[in-house]
């Protein structure tokens, strides 16, 4: 039984990581979804959240995606994201400045376009949030 | 000695239009490798995408979707990416030029045309030519955004599920190398079959995929996602090539400046010495009368 697997993290902008992995921790649209080696084949379209990557030698690395997709194939894992970044790279504060804006929006209750528009803004916003806590807690 | 005052400023002049292009070069050269970067860095995504494409495409091919069926032409669609500045040589007016080309073999047939402008050269160029302009982008800035760009790609496809057109190009430049660049026509829909058929050669076994949440709606997110990273990479291409056709050509323009100025000098410089000679032999003349 083999213990990695081929990944490739690749977003419209630029290819964010290309190895072996031992798992995949990613928030699908019906729920969150760990992959090992073995995975049967899958396809699932992603929500805005973490990205979490196991390396072979134990390390991991947290991403964000705004949404995308993930396949999975005997021994490989692919994640199309619309955006990605690194977690790191998050700016927390910029994050809850989106989140606050997106509120407003909401609150102000205008035509049902924008209103569609805040809720995914503010989605977006509160999944980068998460991703920056939870970068937090592991290292704390 | 006011000999050639003229020729002096002139010589001045050039002078400070060569450092302007030359400056030009220097600029283009550097946001030209960061281009070629970028077009790099897109790469990856779009061949995944197709990959995954194809997986699917060969896992469920009961499912036949619009984007792969061929229609008869009636209307056709072209995403015209230009640049949004000039100086950069022919770049822009090679493509329109393939681009007017296009639009005449169509009007011969009676097809009729709609046109995405994405670029302001672009814009600029249809307002003047005349086209049916049915979205613009413009302003797309040395490092453009998939999120720029999804509006005006994303009437062009829904002209296409609605049955407005029947076809969709992308007309843009592809980056060959820094000396050359080659305006190219690419089909975005439907699929072009080759491609399809190649996907499901290459992909012998096909898997039973889990799908979540069903079959068909991540195979319609896929494809569309497909054009639109389809047409950003063509803009980072465009991109690419716009900094090296700006770059060859303030080269050529700097280049010029050079001939132009040792040109003016060698006027200027006979022109002095023979102004000296004149005043040499008025005063070897007039010592010699006295």
């Amino acid at each position: 039984m083999a213990t990695t697997m081929k990944c490739n993290v690749v977003s419209a902008e630029q290819s964010l990581y290309e190895g072996n992995v031992q798992m995949v921790i990613a928030s699908g649209d019906l729920g969150d979804l760990g992959i090992t080696p073995g995975h049967a084949p899958l396809i699932t379209s992603l929500k805005p959240g973490p990205v979490r990557l196991v390396f072979e030698n134990g390390d991991d690395e947290l991403f964000f995606v705004s949404g995308g997709f993930l396949e999975v194939i005997p021994l490989q894992i692919t994640i199309l994201a619309d955006t990605a970044e690194r977690a790191e790279n998050l700016d927390e504060a910029a994050a809850l400045r989106a989140q606050e804006e997106a509120k407003r929006l909401l609150d102000e209750q205008q035509s049902e376009f924008e209103y569609s528009r805040a809720a995914i803004d503010l989605a977006e916003a509160v999944a980068r949030i998460r991703v920056i806590e939870q970068l937090r807690q592991r290292r704390a | 000695m006011a000999v050639g005052k003229e020729i002096r400023t002139q010589i001045g002049s050039i002078k400070n239009t060569q450092k302007i292009t030359s400056a030009m070069q220097l600029v283009a050269a550097s946001k030209m490798r960061k281009a070629q970067e970028r077009m790099g860095a897109t790469r990856p995504y779009a061949d995944r995408i197709l990959e995954v494409i194809g997986h699917l495409a060969c896992a469920n091919p009961e499912y036949n979707h619009l984007y792969l069926d061929e229609r008869e032409v009636n209307r056709v669609g072209y995403i015209v990416v230009s640049t949004d500045r000039g100086l950069c040589g022919g770049l822009n007016a090679n493509l329109f030029k393939k681009v007017v080309a296009e639009l005449g073999a169509h009007h011969g047939k009676g097809v009729e045309v709609d046109l995405a402008a994405i670029g302001s050269k672009a814009l600029g160029f249809f307002r003047s030519f005349g086209g049916n302009v049915i979205a613009t982008v413009g302003q797309v800035g040395d490092q453009p955004s998939v999120a720029d760009l999804i509006g005006s790609v994303k009437v062009m496809m829904d002209a296409y599920e609605e049955g407005k057109i029947d076809r969709l190009y992308v007309v843009y430049n592809h980056f060959v190398n820094t000396m050359t660049q080659k305006p190219m026509l690419q089909q975005l829909l439907p699929l072009p079959k080759d491609q399809s058929v190649d996907l499901s050669a290459s992909m012998g076994t096909h898997w039973d995929y889990i799908y979540e949440p069903d079959a068909r709606e991540v195979l319609d997110a896929l494809l569309i996602r497909y054009v639109e990273s389809l047409v950003y990479q063509s803009v980072v291409e465009n991109l690419a090539c716009e900094q090296a056709a700006r770059m060859v050509a303030m080269k050529a323009a700097t280049d010029n400046a050079g001939q132009l100025i040792d040109d003016l000098e060698l006027v200027y410089n006979k022109a002095r010495q023979a102004a000296i000679t004149q005043e040499i032999s008025e005063i070897v003349g007039g010592a010699a009368a006295l």
